[in-house]
This record gives C-alpha cells, sequence and structure tokens, in this order.
C-alpha cells in the first residue's frame, strides 16, 4: 500500500487547486469544508501507507517512489521523488492528522471573515508544501516544501493585512526564513560536491567515512537552516510576531508544522552528523540549550496569552535541538510529536478563549473563566499537565528521554535544561491560573457581579465581556487532542524494550546513529523523580505567586509589561529591583543586539546604496569619465599581463 | 627618420585619447558628437596602418564600413539634438540630468 | 577570410547562402517593406495594424530559424558558416536569434496599447524595432568582428531613437541623448578593441583569429591584451556591466517602457552573444588573462546593482538596477569559459528576457499616460485593483528574487553551479548574497502591491496586446519552473561552433 505515497502531497495539492478555481464560489462553509476533507483524505493515505510499512520486516521498511526527472543536469540529476520510511511517515502521520482537526476547527474560527476561502487556500498549500518537506527523497524536494511553508507561513501571517503590526510581521517572517534558505542552500551545493548527488539514499550510502571537515561544514550550514525554520537562537526573532495571523494559522505554524521542519531535517540526515566532528553535534546542543532557557524566561513575563504560548514553543524546540544535539534522536523526535499533541490543543484553546473574550488576548482581563468556559478550561488543563512535565501526561514521558539523553552528553546542560523545564512550569501555570483561576478582573456589564469581585476590575469598566463555550466544530478538536496529549506517552514508555515502540519503530531510518542510554535503573529513575520535582516546583511556585500571593507578582515579571514597547520604561526598570534584572537583560540583548544586528546589516547595505547613489550623478560627462576610467583600468591591468 | 607604422599606431592612438578627454570635458552636445568622430577616424587611422603592415585589404576596407557607421551616427545624433533643441534651445549636456541617483 | 586578398581585376563575390540569413532577411525585409506600405498607404491601414505584423514578422523569424536548427543540432552536418565566413550559423547562434526573435513579438505587442495612449502610434516604431532586431541577430551570428561591430551599430542606433521615442517627454529625450553619446563612445572603444586585435593576429575573421591563437605563441601579446581589454569595454557597456552601466538606470527610467522591455531582453541577448562568442569561444586559449577581468566585473556588476536597486523609489530605477545585477549572474556564466557556463547564460537569458518583458509590461500599463506613474507609490494597492495584473507582477517579481518553481531559479541555480563547477568559491558566495540582498527590492515592490491601501481609484486599462504578453509570460515562467527540462535541452544543445564553410 506504499504505492499511494504519492497521495499523501497531492491531496492537499488538489484541494489548492480547486480552491483557486473555485473557492470563492463554495464560499462558507463549503471552502472550509473540502480543504479539511483534503487534509483528511491525505490524513487516511498516510495511514495506509504506515500500514504499508509494518506488514514489513523492520529492515525493508523503506520504499522510494521516483515521479519524474525533475532537473536534468548532466551528471547533477535531480527526481521528483517520495521517500516512505519510519521517520518521514512518522512525520506526516502527525502532520496530517492535527492539520485535519486544525482546518476543522478554523471553520468555525475563521466564520464571516472576509477572506474565508482565500485562508483554506493557503491553509491546504502550507499543508501540501510541508508534505513536500518531509516526504521529499532528496535535499532540493525538502528545500522546496522549506520554501513552500516559508511563503505560505509569510501569507498567512500577514493574512490580515489591514493591519500594519501584521504586515510588518510577516515581513520579519519572510526575512529572517530568508538567512536560513541561504545555509540550506549552500549545504545542497556542498553536499552535490562532495557525494555527486542530493539524493538521501545515495548521500548516506557515501557519507561513510566522508571528509569529518566536509560533514562539518554541512551538519553546520544544514544547522543554519533549521535554526531559521525551527526559530532557534538567534533566527526565533520571527516566530512571536508571527503571533499576529489568526489563531489556527499559529497552531498549524508552532505546534504541527512548520518550526518541525528543522528539528526533521537535522534528524533525517543524522549519518552526515555522525560523521561530523563532535564540534558540531555539541554546538547544535548548545544552541538548543540556551534557546530553551532564553525564551522560557521571556514567557515568563509574557502578557499576551498568544506571546506566551509563542515563546513557550521556540523554548520546547530548543528542547529537540538539544535531543539531536546529544544523539538522541528518538527523545528528539518523540517529544516534537508529544509537543505537535499538546501544543496544538494548547493554542487551540487559546484561540477558543481569545474568541469567547471578544479577541481580548491580554491575560490581565481573563480570570475565573473556568466557570465559564468548562470544556475548554479542562481540555487547557489537561495541555497544561503534559507541557509542565507531570506524569502519566505525554511531555513527561517525552521530555524526561531529553533530559536523560543530555545528562549522559553532559551533566551541567542536564542542569541548565533542568532549570529550563522548571521555567517551563512555572509559565504555564501563570498561564492557567491567570487565565482560569483566581477572581475574575472582567466584566460582564453587570452592577453586581462587578460589586462581588474581590478586586476592582482591571478595565475602566467601559468593556463588558461575555465568556463562552464555542461551538462544538471548536471544541470537539479540543477533545480530541486533550486525548492525544494525555496518552501521547504510550508511544515510547522507556520500562522495557518493548514498550519503546517509537524507538523501535525510527530504528530504521537512524542507522545506528542512536545514542543508547548507559545510565542503569537507578540512574534513570533518579532522573526521573528529578524532572518530576523540577515541574512540581514550577507550579507550586506559580501557585505560590498568582493564587496565594506569598509573592508579589513584579518580583517575577517585568513592570515594562503594561508599555512592553516603550524603551524609556525599559531603561527605568532595568536600574530597578535586582530581581528583574535578568529578565530585563533578556529583553534589553533581544531589542538592541538581536534586532540591531538585523537592522544594522540593512542599514550598512543602505548606507553603502546611499553613498554608490551619488556616483550616478545624471551628468552624462561623469558617465563618460566612468566608461573612460574603466576602461583605463581594464587596459592598466592587461599591461601588466602582458609577456614582454 | 623613417616614419614606420608604430609612429602610424601611437598617432591613432594620441587622436582616439583627444577624442575620449574631449567627450568627458566638453559640454556642447556637438562638441561632444565631433569628438567621437575623432576617436572613430583614430580608428581608421590604426586599421589602415594595421592593414599596410599586414600588407591585407581587410584593414582598409574596414574603413569604409567605419566611414558608413559614422556618417549614420551623425544623423541619428544630430536628429537626437534637433529635438531637445525644439524644446529647450541652447541645452548644454549638463542641462540635462533630471535623472540621476 | 572576409576580404580576402584578391587581384585587382577579378573581384570575386562570396556566395551567399541565402537559407542562412532567413531570420536575418525576415527581419531587415520586413523593417523596410513595412516603411514603404505605410508611407505609401499608411492614412487607409488601421491602427492596429503595424504591430500585428511586426509581431509576425518576429515570429517568422523564429520559425525560419527552425530548419537552421535542425541542421546544426543534425549530427551528419553540423554547424557551419556562410558569406565568405562572416556569418556563423550553429545551435547558439539560433538559439539567440530565436530568442532576439521573440522579444521583438512582445515588444511590438506591448507597444500596441502604449503607443496608442501616448497618441505616438505609427509604423516608426515598429521599423526601428524590426532593424534593431535584425542588427541584434547580425550581432548573435556575427563570425567576423567588423560584422558584429556594424550589427552593433545597427541595433544601437535603431534603440537610441527608439530611447527618446516619446517626443513630448523630457526624460525620454534625456534618455535618448545620453544613451547615444555613451554608446557611440564606447562603441568607439569596441572599433578600437578590433583594431587592435586585427593588428595583433592579421584578420578580423574569428574563425581565423581562433585559429591563429591556437597555433602561434605570441612573442609580444600586448596589442592583444590591449585589444581584449578595449573590447571588453564596448561590450561590458551593452551588458551594463559595472563600471559601464551608468547609462542603464537613466535610460530604463526615461525611455518608453516597451522599448525599455527589448532593451532588458533583447539587446542584452545579443551583448551577451557577442561576449561570449568573442571571448569564451575565440580567446578560450587566453583565458588565463581575462578571467579575473570578468570576475571583478561579475562581482562588482552583481553588488552594485543590488544595492542600488535596493534605496531607489521608481520602480523602473528598481528594475533596471536589478537587471544589472541580473547581467552579474550572467557574467559568472561567461567567467565560467565552460560548456556548462555558457548554457546557463544562454538559459538564463531566454527565462530573463520573459520576466523581464513580463515586468516592463505590468510598469507600462500602471504608469499611466504619461508615463510618469512609475513610483513604488503608484504601485500601493494594486493587488485590490487589479488582483490579475498584480498576480502577474508578483510571479515575475518572485522569479527574479530566483523563488523555486519559477525559472528564475533555474536561472540562478545554473549561473552558480557554474561557478561552482569552476572553483570560484567566493563567486558563488557574493552571488547569493547579490541575490538576498535583491530579493529585499522585490519584496518591497509586492508588499506596496499587495499589503499597502491607496486611494487612488483610476481605472488602469490593460490593452490586449498586454494580457496576451503577460498571460504568455506568466505561463511560461511558472510552467518551466515546474518543468524546467526543455529549455535547459535546448540550452545545452545550443553549442557554439567556429567552423569554416564548407
Amino acid at each position: 500500500m506504499e504505492e499511494l505515497v504519492w497521495l499523501i502531497p497531492a491531496l492537499p495539492l488538489l484541494g489548492f487547486v480547486l480552491l483557486v478555481l473555485g473557492g470563492r464560489r463554495l464560499g462558507e462553509p463549503g471552502a472550509g469544508y473540502l480543504a479539511t476533507t483534503m487534509v483528511a483524505g491525505s490524513f487516511i493515505a498516510t495511514v495506509l501507507v504506515f500500514v504499508g510499512l509494518l506488514g514489513k520486516d523492520a529492515e525493508e521498511r523503506l520504499f522510494e517512489q521516483t515521479l519524474f526527472e525533475w532537473i536534468p543536469a548532466g551528471d547533477f540529476s535531480v527526481d521528483v521523488g517520495f521517500l516512505a520510511d519510519p521517520l518521514s511517515i512518522t512525520m506526516a502521520l502527525f502532520i496530517t492528522g492535527i492539520s485535519s482537526l486544525i482546518h476543522l476547527y478554523a471553520i468555525a474560527y475563521m466564520h464571516g471573515d472576509k477572506d474565508f476561502s482565500k485562508f483554506f487556500v493557503y491553509m491546504n498549500l502550507f499543508v501540501f508544501s510541508m508534505l513536500m518537506l518531509v516526504l521529499g527523497d532528496n535535499l532540493l524536494i525538502t528545500f522546496l516544501g522549506w520554501e513552500g511553508v516559508g511563503t505560505c507561513s509569510y501569507l498567512l501571517i500577514s493574512f490580515w493585512f489591514t493591519d500594519e503590526a501584521n504586515a510588518t510581521a510577516g515581513k520579519k517572517a519572510f526575512v529572517t526564513n530568508r538567512v536560513g534558505d541561504w545555509g540550506f542552500m549552500v549545504a545542497t551545493l556542498l553536499a552535490f560536491f562532495t557525494f555527486g548527488s542530493i539524493n538521501y539514499g545515495e548521500m548516506f550510502s557515501g557519507a561513510d567515512g566522508m571528509a569529518t571537515s566536509t560533514a562539518t561544514a554541512i551538519t553546520l550550514l544544514l544547522l543554519v537552516g533549521a535554526a531559521g525554520k525551527s526559530a532557534q537562537f538567534p533566527l526565533y526573532l520571527w516566530l512571536p510576531d508571527a503571533m499576529a495571523g489568526p489563531t489556527p494559522v499559529s497552531a498549524l505554524i508552532h505546534a504541527a508544522t512548520m518550526v518541525t521542519g528543522g528539528v526533521y531535517l537535522l534528524t533525517r540526515v543524522n549519518p552526515i552528523i555522525a560523521e561530523a566532528s563532535s564540534v558540531a553535534p555539541d554546538v547544535i546542543a548548545w544552541i538548543g540549550l540556551f534557546t530553551a532557557l532564553f525564551a522560557a524566561s521571556i514567557a515568563v513575563a509574557q502578557a499576551d496569552i498568544k506571546k506566551v504560548l509563542a515563546y513557550s514553543t521556540v523554548s520546547q524546540l530548543g528542547f529537540m535541538f538539544v535531543a539531536v544535539g546529544s544523539g538522541v534522536y528518538v527523545a528528539a523526535i518523540f517529544h516534537m510529536v508529544t509537543h505537535a499533541f499538546f501544543k496544538a490543543l494548547l493554542f487551540l484553546g487559546a484561540g477558543s478563549v481569545i474568541h469567547g473574550m471578544d479577541d481580548e488576548q491580554d491575560m490581565e482581563y481573563y480570570g475565573g473563566l473556568r466557570k465559564f468556559m468548562p470544556i475548554t478550561a479542562a481540555t487547557m488543563v489537561v495541555g497544561w499537565l503534559a507541557i509542565a512535565g507531570v506524569p502519566p501526561f505525554s511531555g513527561f514521558w517525552s521530555k524526561d528521554e531529553i533530559l536523560l539523553g543530555a545528562y549522559e552528553n553532559n551533566v551541567v546542560a542536564w542542569v541548565l535544561l533542568l532549570i529550563a523545564a522548571i521555567l517551563t512550569a512555572f509559565y504555564m501555570s501563570r498561564l492557567i491560573f491567570l487565565t482560569f483561576f483566581g477572581e475574575r478582573r472582567w466584566s460582564d456589564g453587570d452592577p453586581e457581579a462587578h460589586a462581588a469581585a474581590d478586586e476592582p476590575v482591571a478595565d475602566d469598566g467601559a468593556r463588558s465581556f461575555h465568556p463562552h463555550e464555542p461551538s462544538p466544530l471548536m471544541w470537539v478538536p479540543l477533545v480530541v487532542l486533550a486525548g492525544l496529549a494525555l496518552l501521547g506517552g504510550l508511544l515510547n514508555l522507556p520500562f522495557t524494550g518493548d514498550t519503546k515502540i517509537l524507538e523501535q519503530w525510527l530504528e530504521p531510518s537512524l542507522f545506528g546513529n542512536e545514542h543508547i542510554a548507559t545510565s542503569g535503573a537507578a540512574g534513570k529513575w533518579t532522573l526521573a523523580i528529578m524532572s518530576i520535582v523540577a515541574a512540581v516546583i514550577g507550579v507550586i511556585g506559580a501557585a505560590a505567586v498568582y493564587i496565594r500571593r506569598r509573592v508579589d507578582k513584579s518580583v517575577v515579571e517585568q513592570p515594562i509589561l503594561q508599555d512592553a514597547w516603550m524603551v524609556d520604561d525599559t531603561v527605568t526598570s532595568f536600574m530597578g529591583g535586582p530581581g528583574r534584572k535578568s529578565f530585563e537583560l533578556v529583553s534589553w540583548f533581544d531589542r538592541t543586539v538581536i534586532d540591531g544586528a538585523v537592522n544594522g546589516t540593512a542599514a550598512v547595505v543602505r548606507h553603502g546604496g546611499l553613498v554608490l547613489r551619488r556616483l550616478q550623478t545624471g551628468f552624462v560627462r561623469s558617465y563618460a569619465v566612468g566608461v573612460g576610467g574603466g576602461a583605463v583600468a581594464l587596459l592598466v591591468y592587461f599591461l601588466f599581463r602582458t609577456t614582454f | 627618420m623613417e616614419l614606420t607604422t608604430t609612429w602610424y599606431l601611437v598617432l591613432g592612438a594620441i587622436i582616439f585619447a583627444i577624442g575620449a578627454s574631449g567627450l568627458m570635458i566638453r559640454r556642447n552636445p556637438l562638441v561632444m558628437f565631433m569628438c567621437v568622430e575623432l576617436m572613430l577616424n583614430a580608428v581608421n587611422l590604426t586599421f589602415v596602418a594595421f592593414g599596410r603592415e599586414l600588407d591585407d585589404l581587410g584593414g582598409q576596407v574596414s574603413v569604409f564600413f567605419v566611414l558608413v557607421v559614422a556618417a549614420a551616427e551623425v544623423v541619428i545624433g544630430l536628429a537626437i539634438i534637433v529635438a531637445i533643441m525644439r524644446h529647450r534651445s541652447g541645452a548644454t549636456a549638463d542641462d540635462l540630468s533630471v535623472l540621476r541617483g | 577570410m572576409f576580404f580576402a586578398q584578391v587581384a585587382p581585376d577579378s573581384i570575386v563575390t562570396p556566395d551567399i547562402a541565402w537559407t542562412a540569413l532567413v531570420p536575418h532577411l525576415v527581419l531587415a525585409g520586413g523593417a523596410i517593406l513595412m516603411l514603404m506600405v505605410w508611407s505609401l498607404a499608411g492614412r487607409w491601414l488601421p491602427r492596429w495594424l503595424p504591430s500585428m505584423v511586426t509581431a509576425a514578422v518576429g515570429l517568422g523569424a523564429a520559425i525560419g530559424s527552425i530548419h537552421l536548427w535542425r541542421r546544426v543540432t543534425d549530427a551528419d552536418r553540423g554547424p557551419f558558416s556562410a558569406v565568405a565566413d562572416s556569418v556563423g550559423i550553429d545551435g547558439f547562434s539560433v538559439f539567440l536569434t530565436v530568442v532576439i526573435s521573440l522579444t521583438v513579438v512582445f515588444a511590438a505587442l506591448l507597444a500596441d496599447g502604449y503607443l496608442r495612449r501616448e497618441r505616438l502610434d505609427g509604423p516608426e516604431y515598429h521599423v526601428l524595432l524590426l532593424l534593431s532586431a535584425a542588427g541584434g541577430v547580425t550581432m548573435a551570428t556575427a563570425n567576423d568582428l567588423i560584422v558584429l561591430f556594424l550589427g552593433l551599430e545597427i541595433l544601437s542606433l535603431a534603440v537610441y531613437v527608439l530611447a527618446g521615442y516619446h517626443n513630448r517627454r523630457a526624460q525620454s529625450q534625456e534618455a535618448a541623448i545620453k544613451y547615444f553619446v555613451l554608446g557611440a563612445f564606447s562603441s568607439a572603444f569596441l572599433l578600437y578593441g578590433i583594431a587592435l586585435t586585427y593588428g595583433a593576429t592579421g584578420s578580423t575573421n574569428l574563425v581565423d583569429i581562433n585559429a591563429y591563437l591556437r597555433s602561434t605563441v605570441l612573442v609580444d601579446d600586448g596589442l592583444l591584451l590591449a585589444g581584449f581589454a578595449l573590447l571588453l569595454v564596448g561590450l561590458g557597456f551593452k551588458v551594463s556591466a559595472v563600471p559601464f552601466h551608468t547609462w542603464t538606470p537613466d535610460v530604463y527610467q526615461g525611455s518608453p517602457t516597451p522599448v525599455v522591455a527589448f532593451m532588458a531582453s533583447g539587446v542584452k541577448a545579443a551583448g551577451f552573444a557577442a561576449l561570449l562568442r568573442v571571448f569564451v569561444v575565440t580567446f578560450g586559449t587566453y583565458a588565463d588573462d581575462w578571467k579575473p577581468i570578468l570576475y571583478a566585473l561579475a562581482v562588482a556588476t552583481l553588488l552594485v546593482g543590488a544595492i542600488l536597486a535596493v534605496v531607489q523609489n521608481d520602480v523602473k530605477r528598481m528594475l533596471a538596477y536589478s537587471s544589472i545585477s541580473h547581467a552579474g549572474f550572467m557574467l559568472i556564466g561567461v567567467h565560467a569559459a565552460s560548456a556548462d557556463g555558457t548554457a546557463s547564460v544562454l538559459y538564463y537569458l531566454a527565462v530573463y528576457s520573459v520576466l523581464v518583458i513580463g515586468s516592463f509590461a505590468v510598469v507600462g500599463v500602471v504608469s499611466g499616460t504619461g508615463d510618469g506613474a512609475t513610483t513604488v507609490g503608484d504601485f500601493a494597492g494594486l493587488g485590490a485593483r487589479r488582483p490579475w495584473l498584480a498576480f502577474a507582477f508578483t510571479v515575475f517579481l518572485l522569479a527574479q528574487a530566483g523563488v523555486p518553481l519559477t525559472t528564475g531559479f533555474f536561472a540562478k541555480f545554473y549561473a552558480i553551479t557554474a561557478a561552482v563547477d569552476g572553483r570560484s568559491w567566493a563567486l558563488a558566495i557574493v552571488a547569493m548574497l547579490s541575490a538576498v540582498i535583491a530579493a529585499y527590492l522585490y519584496l518591497r515592490i509586492m508588499i506596496a502591491m499587495w499589503l499597502e491601501g491607496s486611494d487612488d481609484d483610476a481605472p488602469i486599462r490593460v490593452p490586449v496586446g498586454t494580457v496576451v504578453v503577460l498571460g504568455v509570460a506568466a505561463a511560461f515562467t511558472i510552467g518551466f519552473g515546474i518543468f524546467p527540462e526543455p529549455i535547459v535541452d535546448l540550452a545545452r544543445d545550443a553549442t557554439p561552433a567556429l567552423v569554416n564553410s564548407p
């Protein structure tokens, strides 16, 4: 049944074409259902291919399908072909599965939007590109999908383009991703000149015994590409800003598809990383580690519910990079899958809250919502416990695997990652407490309820909110995802070899490059308990601040939240309490150094342009001087080369 | 003192340089055209000198082609100048500098 | 030898292989016939006829090249020279003949609506267009430096006039005089280069020069190298290589838009044809001497074009600078001095011609009556006003940025591959850098079109001819972006050759 692999990307492509041609005529909700059907069909095709592969012996679970020769260039020929192996099918399964749910959700979420059908055009194209990225059997097809998801995310982020911020965010995503693309492009060329092919199979069979320096270079260049797509430091910039798009897009980009591309790519090329000098995986691990900590610390202080989730995604991707760098690829993929479950859940839940709260995203206006949106609250609590790493929820198992891998690689890395895990539990608990628990900080326009509140409401009373549970079309995907977030850990339970289903399944794609844990049972139990303790510390800490109010929240949150983008406040508060300092430093660094570097490069080009521009005086005689001067320079050069 | 081919070549180069520098210095469009003519004729001299040196008719025949081209160039150039002078009489090359940057 | 030594009393005229000259004759003959018919009966003929006739003549020249292509790619017959070895018919020259002929078709279709809008219609534009194309084809097929010079002058003189064709617009006139002065200046350098090469090798025929340089080691190569320098000035000017590019932005901005479309495609193709044939093919044995210069020219062209494009506000000027940076990519292929490098230039020329014509087609209709509205602001809100027009422009801009699934991607890809094949790593990196810088510029136009609003709701009229051009160009760009094989194969088969007449 694995011959059906071409159907997996073909169905979303078909949906895209149909919607382009007749989307407007179909209108709402027809266009949405068509798009959802196509993605769901793609999911079914993936399941069929999966079953087909499952029916074979482990070592035969690899199926390559060539559609046609695409680029003929002498000895450099590239085929349009697909590779169905355990790794790509795992990716395709959760991409199509979660995308189907998000499509369904979006039908209700985008209700009434004037560009309803256009939205689904982009969504289908996005899923198609992502599937090309994952299923391509060579670097160029992957790159094509890579570019496709970049372009689509750019289009989707700036979907509501009447808003200036949305347009800017879209631009930022485009530019940052170009940097990553550059790394990918150079790596592709280098790979071709090394192996004479960019087909994965042919590359990997030639990888054994290749020059260490080349392998290192390819790995690092691909890392640049992966960091761009998976929002690693310092190319993470676009992701928090990308919150400007509609929430289903955030869920699609941050959970299921685009950001996982980088981790997938690095896992895919594991035979090359294995040949690279040990510096390369170390760089991957440390970049991931730094990103995990850095982003988690920012997430602690955000007021916007989507911003918290965005920085959380950056941080979780950092965890996956640590896993790849430590050689525990299975843990990386495992965490990617569980993260896809719970992060899609959290985003869609957040969307449901935003929907119910009249498009308000500031958590200052939330509070006590569990009574008004019980289903959303219950499902998001599941997501929270999963990401916080509380057993038996899925996130605990996958995070524990990564921590184990990090511990065996480098104890310092493990300690730092554990701190990031504490921060994760803290900020997610904060989000849940601020949103669903505590007193309400909003007004429904009813003066009695207003008076009953313990504290005065945060707003000026002019706005009134009527939180409500969304339509079934929106909460059904939430419930399904909550189930997955709860049970996802079953994929790879660490108890015996038999329960490590994912590890056995992925084995053929990893060519024995997976790091096998050496710690004994006692060590593993200790580590697991440590990570449970970390989760509990984070949750209790957040409870202390946001429910019991033992500690004032200003100790952990920067005061610049109110005027997040006012530099004056940053400087003033920088002089404030020492407890704030670290967070402020991070935020200052983000604004000054990172944004500065991006803007600086642009400024250098611009400045150079303005200087050069002065040479273009408009006087024809000065142009003639240019031509004449060029002629003299050429003559002088050639005269130095004469033989006499 | 015998005048070898080199003398003619050097003379051609000098005339060419005079023409080229004249075009860069002068502002009157007509004088600029004349400078171009000077450059083309310097090349003609070079062609003839080489043709003689190589004992090859090709060099001299080339001159005819160049002359025709030079004549055509003048026609076009003058036409363009006339068209411009109709709108702004007395314009120098430097006055035409709206397009820049 | 073209000018063979003959006794004065018996002048032998060369055999003329008329079949080899079909494209030249169709283009030039069409021009002359058209001029005659319209001067006799012009007032009774409909206004749309000149552009249709021109397009038909261009198409005829392209179709007339098919039998030549069959002949030169046939293993038994192969390439040949005609008219006393002064015209070389090989895959290379036939390929470029077709490219130039097709740019004429596009430029004629674009001109129809434009000229009528600007009240400039009449046969003159089309006659000049056909003549300059005839010159371009002569350049592409020239096997003799003097013929090359003649072709270049025929091409240029017509284009000088076309640049100033919008005679009520001061900018158009300024463009004409600038282009003319600098063009004449640079062709004097080219001619001087021809003279020096003639002096050094004893011939102006490329076949003979090549044979001479292969068989003889020059004791004193000073003359020849000075000739290289001056030839490079003249040809570098035509292809807008930095530092000989200064005319490009001013002339592109000032000239009538359909003319710019032709300049950036047909004229550029002819310039690169000459550059490749003279340097890569004829002076191939001296590649070590001229390669460093082309390296420097390519780097300067790539960077200056991209950097200066970014700071512009006028779309025509932006596209002019971006065309300079595209010329840099083609110079990479010339620098490679290899079969793959030549093929990459041919492929680039073919696809870029379509892109740039499409782009200027959009600019031509957006600029409105008077051809003045060409700032980025004038494109604001185009996506809402004319979505299909904006879509087509987006396709062309994305392709120019080198986004995959468009022809532009493969063009850049093959150029960079040629650099890497020649171990010119730094050049490849500069090329990518230039592409990244230039991406910003295309993005800026796209943002203006799709994301910015505009209160201008003056209707934009898109004439039928322009619709056809846009449709064909967009379909070409996407279609061959997905299935590049046919064009790539053609470019690979279009190998240059230097052979004598049979």
